[in-house]
């Protein structure tokens, strides 16, 4: 017996240094690959480095906030922030009001859905699939002439010298909506996961108590689902920054309409270009981490308050005990 | 219990609003699912129809054109589509592949030793999954600009290492799937640490490695922004880099059915895999993402 | 079970890593040649390629892979980048970028380039001297139109590159409308009534009575404008100028699209190309030499597939004139890329395909294309005979044999194509109704500051009624 619990001991110490090992290639290769580009970003939005067609590699020559204000002065970078949040909204606010109207729907014991794995599957399909060539069906298809178009306005639903990719709204919308498809299957699938795993005696409970489905979704559903929300909300954030394939192809990498649908990262992908502003990109880059950053930050403290208090209180008490024992 | 109205009655009338309101939300489901399906079939559709068919509208019926539309694509030695194919194939399963090994090994990590730091690497983990993966993306670029150290398959495939939401979901599944007394016992039968997490941990952790092997071949396969900027060499290109210089006007994209051929080959392989995985692909999702 | 999965699959992508590398490091086997093994040629479309395989007499087939094999064992390694959004100078950029650490089969040897950016690359830092070090004798391209050799001679007086084209831009117009429309199919006659731009604007006005639109799109005549301004785009500080010209272009284009004389297609839609078919209702498209080959001739069949030939769609329809203004549009040159390892050949390709009189004689007579050879086209101009069976039996080569020796080309400056792309791109939005012209030119002013930092705009100028 004696044996077997020095035994365990020994091992359990000796064991540990294996979840260095192991952890380790991926840190490795994240701060190759990910970190250190990063910190070099960061590095060179403090240099006027760019390409002059004539002259050739100008910089890096420290330039301290050159970058920085430049972009500020200028406002294109929020301009085109502006347009990612706006096809975001656009996009993701239908997209979570039918998701979450989905999900209620389907594990409603009342509505009793059949099918719902078939749905299910259909619905997910689309988020699958190569944003490119979804976002090049949709140019061609809805193109001044593509078939859609034909269609619609054969039949009467828009007017003749409708245009969905010369005109800033339409265009905004269809990416919006190419979006929403790409998306809504998977958060549906989430809410209905969070959904089922919600007590039912909970609601059953509630129900006794005299509430009615909508204060049961309010009061009940949507509080305890708060952590898929904000996984929702974050992830679609995060992604919609992100948001490239879609409106770079769609516009054929013009930027729609009055640049109406050029999103930041497609401004940073074109200082890239032919003029390769180094400096500026990494200016750009860094302030749009910021935002993502205190956004995400922001979201987290909100939605996480009671547990922070607790977490608080908690240490408060700790140190009271500590405080006590002395 | 505190019904006083004649219980037939109520059954009616609660009846028809449950079947008129079913009814709607079969509505609503069928209409999206009809929607979806119908972007699919013209894809598929369209790829056996000429270019001079498909300019006319859309059309429910195949046509006779799929052997010409592929001929034209894939014969096409500009565009190299097959070689695309074939690279995006081969950077796409290398991908999958040091991803969801890695993952399921730094999981594997975090979830069962508790060393220094244990807490620090797990939450700086969930943190980079906030990042922009294209801020990232970036500073590469530029670093291997200045080295010019461009247009290989390298610096695509080994990032796929550091894949922080399939560690995620991983040590979730872990969390709830693996019980101790399992490392315990093959400990005590005397296993190498590794070995007992090649020969015992990932078999237990393969479903959950099935699927993620299949999120990450998929997020692979699409990736369009950062081998947009690595590539340069025509026959080095995957298939989004096709597509993207595809897009932007030139008497190229004139035959649209050559072009709805390539959309074809991009989407259908993963749809494919997808149908026959499906039940497996969206219990996946879930599972992680969920604490019970 | 898994783990042998996964052990397969690592198998699997190790081979694929051996063969992939495997590939293209395997050049030995072919003969060794006092130069390289593999000639690289970067374009940005097929066009030279398909001249080069036609033409070029050392060519002796395609391999599987898209590569060239030539007679004396060299392999042509084609590298072709789109022109659109700079993509294809952003790839040449890197590419020259590493020409001198390139291993000896991955160094550029000819590279193409445009008019709208010739004179970016035709100078010591890209360009081998076509004379004094490639040797070919200035007797050799005494032929040669002499604005194809100003525009990409340096400010040394060096010659940099030479081109197998003489692109005057002309207008090519649909027969069956100018006969209900204007009464008449004549060439001489419809130039007449198009000889000037009020003359040309008067003519939308009549096609517009009958149903039809003078021009496809917004772009088609920017070119006939900006060809003919007065001075460079950039000037030697960086200035952005404004000429009158592109002034002019949006007055007319915001005239047409108002009055609904055109379709608003942008140049190489799909729109556009459909305007050029059987279905389209377009009277003209403004085009080049080469583009009545290369484009318009397929885009004007009715069934691809079938014989090119009278009956099929709008074959033997168009015809060409003048039109209201002379221009130039585009024309590509052969550039020997500094650093090559195989400079002789790089010769040989450039006299052969640019400076024989024979095969240039041809490939105008095959393709219709004007090429760059005095005498070839004054053979052919003078050809009682010669007739294009596309433009209804026309002779168009002795149409541009005087317009070829007018043009000019030295307001050409380095940043013409972003300047070029990021007006029409910009003035889309006006033209269409979409945004007011201030709005419009603020869009522009947004696109060049993305493009080309260090050009300085003027003020934004009062719309142009």
């Amino acid at each position: 017996m004696q044996q077997t619990i020095k035994h365990k001991k020994k091992s359990v110490i000796n064991y540990n240094k294996w979840g260095y090992y192991f952890v380790a290639p991926f840190f490795i290769v994240y701060i190759v690959f990910s970190l250190i580009p990063l910190l070099s970003t960061f590095y060179y939005s403090f240099f006027e480095y760019y390409y002059h067609q004539v002259r050739g590699e100008i910089g890096p020559n420290f330039a301290w906030f050159l970058n920085y204000k430049a972009l500020f002065a200028d406002g294109l970078f929020f301009k085109y922030l502006g347009n990612t949040v706006i096809i975001w909204i656009i996009g993701f606010v239908p997209q979570i009001v039918v998701s979450l109207l989905l999900a209620l729907w389907f594990t409603s014991t009342r509505l009793k859905i059949k099918g719902q794995g078939f749905f299910k599957t259909v619905m997910y399909m689309p988020n699958l699939v190569m944003a490119s060539a979804f976002s090049f069906i949709f140019m061609q298809l809805f193109s001044n002439t593509g078939a859609i178009t034909k269609l619609l306005t054969d039949g009467g639903i828009i007017g003749e010298t409708f245009s969905f990719v010369d005109r800033v709204w339409p265009t905004r919308g269809l990416i919006a909506l190419m979006n929403f498809i790409m998306w809504f299957g998977n958060t549906t699938i989430l809410l209905v996961a969070g959904i089922m795993g919600i007590d039912d005696t909970v609601i059953e409970s509630a129900q006794v108590d005299g509430a009615n489905s909508l204060q049961v979704f309010y009061r009940i559903i949507l509080p305890l689902l708060k952590p898929i929300l904000l996984f929702v909300f974050v992830t679609s954030l995060v992604g919609g920054v992100q948001m490239f394939d879609i409106p770079h192809i769609f516009t054929r990498t013009n930027g729609g309409p009055l640049q109406s649908a050029r999103t930041v990262i497609m401004y940073i992908n074109g200082l890239l270009g032919p003029s390769k502003q180094i400096g500026l990109a990494g200016a750009a880059s860094v302030i749009l981490f910021m935002i993502t950053a205190s956004i995400s930050m922001i979201l987290f403290f909100i939605m996480n308050k009671e547990e922070l208090e607790e977490i608080k209180l908690e240490r408060q008490r700790r140190k009271e005990m500590k405080a006590s024992w002395k | 219990m505190e019904i006083n109205r004649p219980l037939k009655q109520v059954d009616l009338k609660s009846k028809l609003t449950l079947y008129f309101f079913r009814f709607i939300v079969y509505l609503v489901l069928i209409l999206f699912a009809a929607a979806i399906i119908f972007i699919f079939y013209t894809l598929v559709i369209n790829t056996t129809r000429a270019h001079v068919q498909i300019q006319r509208g859309l059309s429910l019926f195949p046509g006779k054109s799929f052997v010409r539309n592929f001929k034209a694509l894939f014969g096409d030695t500009n565009m190299f589509v097959a070689r695309g194919i074939l690279n995006s194939l081969f950077i796409a399963t290398c991908s999958a592949v040091l991803t969801t090994y890695f993952s399921a090994l730094s999981a594997y990590s975090l979830h069962l030793y508790r060393f220094k730091g244990r807490t620090f690497a797990y939450m700086f983990i969930l943190a980079i999954i906030m990042i922009p993966s294209q801020i990232a993306s970036i500073g590469l670029v530029t670093i291997l600009y200045r080295v010019n150290f461009v247009d290989n398959y390298w610096v695509i495939i080994l990032p796929a290492i550091a894949s922080p939401t399939t560690v995620f979901f991983m040590k979730q599944y872990l969390d709830s799937n693996l019980p101790y007394e399992v490392i315990e016992a093959a400990r005590v039968d005397g296993s190498h640490e590794f070995r007992t997490f090649n020969q015992i941990v990932l078999p237990i952790l393969s479903p959950a490695m099935a699927v993620q092997f299949i999120f990450a071949f998929v997020a692979s396969w699409n990736n369009l922004f950062f081998p947009s900027l690595i590539i340069q060499s025509s026959n080095k290109r995957t298939v989004p880099v096709i597509i993207s210089l595809l897009s932007a006007s030139s008497p190229d994209t004139f035959d649209t059915g050559k072009n709805f051929m390539l959309m074809a080959w991009a989407i259908v392989p993963m749809i494919i895999v997808y149908l026959i995985f499906s039940k497996r692909i969206i219990k996946g999702i879930t599972a992680g993402s969920v604490k019970g | 079970m898994f783990k042998k999965v996964l052990l397969t699959l690592l198998v699997i992508a190790t081979a694929f890593v051996m063969v992939a590398c495997n590939k293209d490091g395997d050049n030995s086997g072919l003969l060794v040649q006092k130069e390289g093994d593999v000639l690289v040629i970067r374009a940005w479309n097929t066009e030279f390629q398909d001249r080069f395989r036609a033409y070029y007499p050392g060519y002796v087939k395609t391999n599987t892979d898209g590569t060239d094999l030539l007679d004396d064992g060299t392999i042509v390694k084609w590298v072709i980048v789109a022109n659109d959004n700079n993509a294809y100078q952003l790839a040449l950029d890197s590419a020259l970028a590493q020409q001198e650490n390139a291993a000896a089969n991955d160094k550029v040897d000819i590279f193409l380039i445009e008019a709208d950016y010739a004179t970016k690359y035709a100078n010591d830092r890209f360009a081998l001297d076509v004379i004094g070090e490639l040797g070919i004798r200035e007797s050799a391209l005494a032929n040669q139109y002499q604005y194809t050799k100003d525009i990409v001679t340096d400010k040394d007086g060096i010659l940099r590159a030479v081109s197998w084209q003489a692109t005057s831009g002309l207008f090519a117009y649909r027969a069956d409308i100018a006969r209900e429309v204007l009464g008449t199919d004549n060439p001489t006659q419809v130039q007449a009534a198009l000889s000037d731009w009020t003359k040309f604007n008067q003519v939308a006005a009549q096609m517009a009575a009958k149903g039809y639109k003078m021009l496809s799109g917004y772009d088609d005549a920017y070119r006939t404008f900006s060809n003919n301004f007065s001075k460079p785009w950039v000037d030697e500080n960086d200035n952005v100028v404004l000429d009158q010209k592109v002034l002019d272009w949006i007055k007319q284009t915001k005239e047409f699209s108002t009055k609904g004389y055109n379709n608003g297609n942008g140049l190489w839609s799909e729109g556009w190309q459909k305007d050029q078919g059987p279905d389209g209702d377009v009277f003209g498209f403004f085009y080049s030499t080469w583009g009545i080959n290369f484009t318009l001739l397929g885009n004007s069949l009715a069934d691809p597939d079938a014989p090119k030939e009278v009956g099929n769609g709008l074959f033997g329809e168009y015809r060409v004139v003048y039109g209201p203004e002379s221009y130039y549009w585009g024309g590509t040159w052969i550039v020997g890329a500094k650093g090559t390892d195989n400079p002789t050949l790089v010769k040989d390709i450039m006299l052969k395909l640019t400076a024989n009189e024979v095969i240039m004689e041809q490939i105008t007579r095959d393709v219709e294309d004007y090429t760059n050879n005095k005498a070839a086209m004054t053979k052919i101009a003078n050809d009682p005979t010669y007739g294009s069976a596309f433009l209804g039996g026309q002779n168009h080569i002795a149409l541009f044999t005087g317009a070829a020796e007018n043009i000019d080309m030295s307001n050409a400056s380095p940043y013409d194509q972003g300047l070029n792309e990021g007006i029409q791109n910009a003035m889309k939005d006006y033209f269409s109704g979409e945004a007011t012209f201030a709005k419009a030119w603020e869009n522009f002013t947004n696109i060049i500051k993305e493009k080309y930092p260090e050009l300085k705009m003027p003020a934004a100028p009062a719309e142009p009624k």
